[in-house]
């Protein structure tokens, strides 16, 4: 913080630096306790003598992280290409039949069925059959990813697109709105909240998806993912190169998070309510 | 009472702009919104609708905008050329009782949206949508999220969309029942004064005696359960300015006589 300005008399810091404390606050505590618990890790370890094979301490964990780059990068790079095309074709798709199932009724009657059945078959059980019928071995992870992730998607567009105002379809209704102006200038504004959410859950999923996928598969090989890689290392008893690849998820997956939330943020900060602060 | 005998007594002079005969709404539930409704409206005029909830009120202003139809009866529009969908070719708006805003839009894109739909761009439309803020009051509030404004506010900036096509009906769906009284009478100051300018025709709903009798010419009362038109108000509110007209005899005397009239239609339900 800049400005080394005291208290006022009755102790309590002006709004301003109250709001600058708790900022500088919401950076500091994460990163002691983050600091804490990997300092208790590799205590535990020294000081109990745990074997690497066992349980590797934080800075053998960290080596692994550099001396195998050569095997986990190009690993990441796999499971980050069929994370986000996944995603893509989940956005997109989800979307289409979005807006297909709300033009009738009908159509949500005769889809709806199937569409809950793709959901609630463990993707773990039908990953087989689609390994069989797919081209190759990528194209069924992504086909997989893309099942897990497409639907969160879907049911929170449709849920949106349902939710418009129906005074303002009366008043375009009113205006003469084509069909296309009322989609497009209504009904996909009103729902953007809604997709958006369904993006946040579908960004962690697809990469969850992409990893039980590969784990499902065990393919193996040049073009295999952090699953393989990870399925290898327990294999090996390589347990710091294990961890490593398991860094490398979590990092990918809270990125991945990230990302969606600060898209969510910017898209909505000015308008909706969910993004409003309210001073108390 | 009959309400034919009623309404055509109060028909008004001249070719009415539009003109509703026997007009009945049955929901799909079965409920029957309206029995048999006579109204003839003059253009220019101000006219209130007034009656406690369900008695069709809202109904008959969405079918006079072509968002309902009649179960029977007809509705002629006999100044306009009516479309196969029934609805006249006159610019016609709806301000409903709640802003009904897109939040995602600014003011100005709000305001603009009647325009939009017709083609206009938001640069030619510029000038226009300027000018309805303008009357609204609203001048410097054309960047704003209707977040950012009071309810009020955000009544006014229904209103400017409203009359920013200059529409030949206007539509007002309890509009200010939401608001707190200061605003509502505001409101209804400014209502008038751009009835005034711009010679509207104003079909105004409302549940509340004093708003319908201050504003109006014509105030019809409604009953629920069947809905229908019980009584009709002729209201002169001769050279009054809003000040005197709100404390002066006519003006009470007009109240406690649609007041009576509403007594009436609510003691012939068994509940509200």
């Amino acid at each position: 913080m800049s400005g080394v300005r005291s208290p006022s008399a009755d102790g309590k810091a002006s709004p301003a630096e109250a709001r600058g404390m708790e900022r500088l606050l919401r950076v500091v505590v994460p990163v002691l306790m983050l600091a804490g618990l990997v300092g208790l890790w590799q205590w535990y370890v020294t000081a109990f003598a745990v074997p690497h094979y066992i349980l590797p301490s934080p800075v053998r964990v960290a080596g692994a992280l550099v001396t195998d780059w050569q095997v986990l990068g190009p690993a990441l790079l796999v499971t980050l290409k069929i994370t986000f095309s996944a995603l893509f074709l989940a956005l997109v798709g989800g979307l289409a039949l979005a807006i297909l199932l709300v033009q009738s009724r009908w159509i949500e009657i005769a889809l709806g069925p199937y569409l809950v059945i793709l959901q609630v078959t463990p993707i773990v059980a039908i990953a087989p059959l689609i390994l069989i019928y797919a081209p190759t071995t990528q194209t069924a992870l992504l086909i997989c990813a893309f099942i897990v992730a497409f639907f969160p998607v879907l049911s929170n567009t449709v849920q949106g697109l349902k939710s418009t105002d129906h005074n303002l379809i009366d008043l375009y209704r009113l205006y003469g709105a084509s069909r296309m102006q009322t989609l497009w200038l209504l009904r996909l504004p009103a729902a953007l909240p809604y997709f958006l959410a369904g993006l946040k859950i579908a960004g962690g999923l697809s990469l969850i998806a992409a990893v039980v996928a590969e784990f499902a598969a065990g393919s193996a090989g040049a073009g295999s993912g952090l699953a393989f890689r990870i399925l290898e290392s327990q294999f090996r008893l390589n347990i710091p190169r294990l961890f490593a690849a398991l860094l490398l998820l979590s990092a990918a997956g809270v990125a991945i998070y990230a990302a969606t939330s600060l898209l969510a943020h910017l898209l909505l900060h000015k308008w909706h309510e969910s993004a409003i602060r309210r001073e108390k | 009472m009959n309400a034919t005998a009623i309404s055509a007594a109060h028909e008004a002079p001249g070719r009415p702009l539009v003109s509703l005969r026997g007009v009945t709404k049955t929901f799909s539930t079965g409920t029957t919104a309206l029995a048999g409704v006579d109204l003839d409206i003059a253009p220019g005029e101000f006219i209130s609708l007034l009656g406690p909830s369900g008695c069709g009120k809202s109904t008959v202003l969405r079918m006079l905008a072509g968002l309902a139809d009649p179960s029977t009866g007809t509705i002629d529009w006999p100044q306009a050329r009516v479309d196969g969908a029934g609805r006249p070719d006159l610019d016609m708006s709806f301000v409903f009782q709640e802003a009904t805003l897109m939040p995602w839009g600014t003011v100005a894109r709000n305001v603009w949206l009647p325009l939009r739909l017709k083609g206009l761009s938001m640069k030619a439309a510029r000038p226009r949508i300027d000018e309805a803020l303008e009357m609204v009051g609203l001048g410097g509030f054309a960047d704003a999220y209707p977040r950012e404004l009071s309810g009020g506010m955000k009544m006014r900036v229904s209103i400017a969309r409203a009359l920013v096509t200059r529409p030949v009906v206007m539509l007002m769906d309890e509009p200010f029942a939401a608001l707190d009284e200061i605003t509502r009478q505001k409101l209804n100051d400014d209502l008038l004064r751009l009835w005034e300018t711009f010679g509207w025709t104003v079909v105004f709903v409302t549940h509340s005696v004093f708003e319908a009798v201050y504003l109006s010419q014509r105030v019809m009362v409604m009953a629920a359960r069947p809905g229908r038109i019980i009584d009709g108000i002729d209201v002169d509110r001769a050279e009054e300015t809003p000040e005197s007209w709100r404390t002066s005899e006519t003006y009470v005397r007009l109240c406690q006589r649609a007041s009576a009239s509403l007594v009436s239609a609510i003691a012939g339900t068994d509940h509200l």
